[in-house]
C-alpha cells in the first residue's frame, strides 16, 4: 500500500480543522465542522470543495473523435465547442468501467474520470488507442476546485471578467480567473447551480484564498466529502463503487439517457441495447423511509419479508431529515410508490419508492 | 462533576455514579469522531442490561454505532429529548447529551472501567 497523496489544498485543510481520510488513494477533507451544515451552507448559498482526487485525461489528434466515440457510450459527436457531456466507458458485456465528463476543447479533449479509476480508466483507454490519436494522463497537472450553490455565480463574478451568463449549465471556457487563465465550467454534483475550476497546482492556494474572499459576503464554506455524498445522494447522481460498477448496465442504473446506440459502434454497444430492447430484470431505484432510521451501503431490501435487493447508497437526508437511499429492485417491484422494506438491525423498516431526486428545488440550469 | 472524575469505556462512553445509579453518556472524542448524530435508539425503562453488551444505537450522517452497557443493571431513566434532539448529543456530550441511567446491579463492575488517566490516551494519536 503506498502512502495516500495530498491534494495542493492539503495545508489548507489542516489549517481548517478539517477531518481527513484515506479516498481514493488521496488524504481528502471528509467533513470541516459538520456534514449537515456544509450540505445546507451549498443549498442555501455556496460552499467550496477540493476535487483535485479527480482525473483528468487529455485526447488529442485526428483520429481523438472515433476513438471516443468508441470508448465512450455517449455522442461524441453532439459536442459544441466548450460544452462538456457525462457519459460512461463500459466493458463488452455493458458492465461500465467508469462515469466521467468529457470535455470538447478547440484542439483537444478532456476526459474527467472517477479518482479511485485513474490507473485502471487510462489502462483501458491506453489499450484500446488507435492511431492518430494521442492520450495524455494529466491528474497530477491540475488541482480542482468546485464552487457550488445558488450564489455561485456571485462569487465567480468577482473572480472573473467573463461573462458568466454566456456559459450554460455543462458549458465551460477558458480564461482568466483571479488573474490566472484556466478552464473552468458550469458544472457539478451537487444540484445546484456552480462552476467547476481546473488549477494548475502551485496556485491553487491563491485561488483558494481568492474563492474565500469573493464568497465571504456570502458566508462561504469549505464543503468536505461527507457533504458532498448527502448532495450527490439527494439528486439521485450515481456514485462509482456504490450504485454503479463493472456489474452494472447503464440501462438498469437508469442512465438510458446517455446511451446513443444510433450514434454507431462503442465498446459495451450490444450489450446495451439488448438490455434496452429486453427491459433491463432489475433497476437501481430511490426509497425513502416512512420512520427513523438510516438506510446504509449493504442493507436489505425486503417486498413482503422476502430479500429483493439490497441497498446501494444511503443516508440521512439533511434537507429532507429523513433516510433515503437506493438500491436495486427487480423491475416489475421498482414503480413509484410501491411499498417496500429496509432491514435495518434485522428489523423490516417501511420505506416507499419515489421518483427521482429526491430534493427538488436545485437550483442546476 | 469534571471529566475527570468520570469513569470510561474503551468503546468512548462515560460513566457517571450517583450512588447505585449510572449515567451514561458518549465523550466529546466520540462525537467528533462520529459526527452529526441524527437518531439514537434507546432501550425503553425497566429494561436489563448487561455489562458490555449492545443495548442501543447511535447513528451519525456517515456512520452507525454501536452502544455498550458499561453496567448491568435495569435502565431507570432514558434522555427523551436526544431521541427528538440528537444534535445535542454533538453540542453538549457530557451534559444534556446523556444517554440513560442504569440501576446498577453489581456496583463492583465499577471496577473494570476506564479512569479519567487510563481513557485519555485513547483519544490521542
Amino acid at each position: 500500500m503506498t502512502e495516500s497523496k495530498k491534494t495542493p489544498f492539503y495545508n489548507i485543510h489542516i489549517d481548517a480543522g478539517a477531518k481527513m481520510v484515506d479516498f481514493a488513494g488521496y488524504k481528502m477533507p471528509i467533513q470541516y465542522k459538520s456534514i449537515t451544515a456544509e450540505h445546507l451552507r451549498v443549498r442555501e448559498t455556496v460552499g467550496a470543495f477540493d476535487l483535485s482526487h479527480m482525473g483528468e485525461f487529455f485526447v488529442s489528434g485526428g483520429k481523438a473523435l472515433d476513438f471516443l466515440q468508441m470508448m465512450t457510450v455517449n455522442d461524441v459527436s453532439a459536442l459544441e465547442e466548450y460544452q462538456v457531456q457525462y457519459t460512461a466507458m463500459c466493458y463488452p458485456d455493458g458492465g461500465i468501467v467508469d462515469d466521467l465528463l468529457v470535455y470538447r476543447l478547440p484542439d483537444k479533449y478532456m476526459l474527467v474520470v472517477n479518482a479511485a479509476n485513474i490507473d485502471k480508466d487510462f489502462a483501458w483507454l491506453e489499450e484500446h488507442l488507435i492511431d492518430n490519436v494521442t492520450l495524455h494522463n494529466a491528474s497530477d497537472d491540475f488541482g480542482l476546485i468546485a464552487i457550488q450553490g445558488p450564489d455561485a455565480q456571485k462569487v465567480m463574478e468577482k473572480m472573473t471578467d467573463i461573462n458568466l451568463d454566456d456559459i450554460q449549465f455543462y458549458y465551460s471556457a477558458e480564461g482568466d480567473v483571479a488573474g490566472h487563465k484556466m478552464i473552468f465550467s458550469r458544472t457539478g454534483y451537487t444540484g445546484e447551480d456552480g462552476f467547476e475550476l481546473y488549477i494548475k497546482p502551485d496556485i491553487c492556494p491563491e485561488l483558494w484564498e481568492a474563492a474565500m474572499k469573493s464568497g465571504a459576503e456570502f458566508d462561504i464554506e469549505p464543503i468536505g466529502l461527507g457533504a458532498r455524498d448527502s448532495l450527490r445522494l439527494e439528486m439521485k447522481y450515481a456514485l462509482y463503487g456504490n450504485d454503479i460498477d463493472q456489474t452494472t448496465n447503464p440501462i438498469e442504473a437508469g442512465l438510458g439517457w446517455i446511451c446513443k446506440p444510433e450514434k454507431g459502434d462503442f465498446i459495451g454497444r450490444d450489450a446495451v441495447v439488448r438490455m434496452k430492447e429486453e427491459k433491463p430484470p432489475r433497476k437501481l431505484v430511490c426509497f425513502e423511509l416512512q420512520e427513523r432510521g438510516i438506510p446504509r451501503h449493504g442493507y436489505k431490501i425486503l417486498n413482503d419479508e422476502k430479500e429483493i435487493g439490497d441497498v446501494t447508497s444511503g443516508i440521512f437526508s439533511p434537507s429532507l431529515q429523513k433516510g433515503i437511499g437506493l438500491g436495486y429492485v427487480p423491475r416489475k417491484l421498482s414503480k413509484s410508490g410501491r411499498e417496500i422494506q429496509i432491514e435495518i438491525r434485522n428489523k423490516p423498516t417501511p420505506a416507499t419508492i419515489v421518483k427521482p431526486p429526491f430534493y427538488k428545488d436545485g437550483t442546476h440550469r | 462533576m469534571s471529566e475527570q472524575e468520570l469513569k470510561y469505556t474503551k468503546e468512548h462512553e462515560w460513566i457517571r455514579v450517583e450512588g447505585d445509579i449510572a449515567v451514561i453518556g458518549i465523550t466529546d472524542y466520540a462525537q467528533g469522531e462520529l459526527g452529526d448524530v441524527v437518531f439514537v435508539e434507546l432501550p425503553e425503562v425497566g429494561e436489563q442490561v448487561k455489562q458490555m453488551e449492545s443495548f442501543g444505537t447511535i447513528e451519525a450522517v456517515k456512520t452507525v454505532a454501536d452502544l455498550y452497557a458499561p453496567v448491568s443493571g435495569e435502565i431507570a431513566e432514558k434522555n427523551d429529548r436526544i431521541e427528538s434532539d440528537p444534535a445535542v448529543i454533538n453540542s453538549d456530550p457530557y451534559g444534556d447529551g446523556w444517554f440513560v441511567k442504569i440501576k446498577m446491579s453489581d456496583t463492583g463492575e465499577l471496577d473494570k472501567l476506564l479512569s479519567y488517566d487510563d481513557y485519555k490516551p485513547l483519544t490521542e494519536g
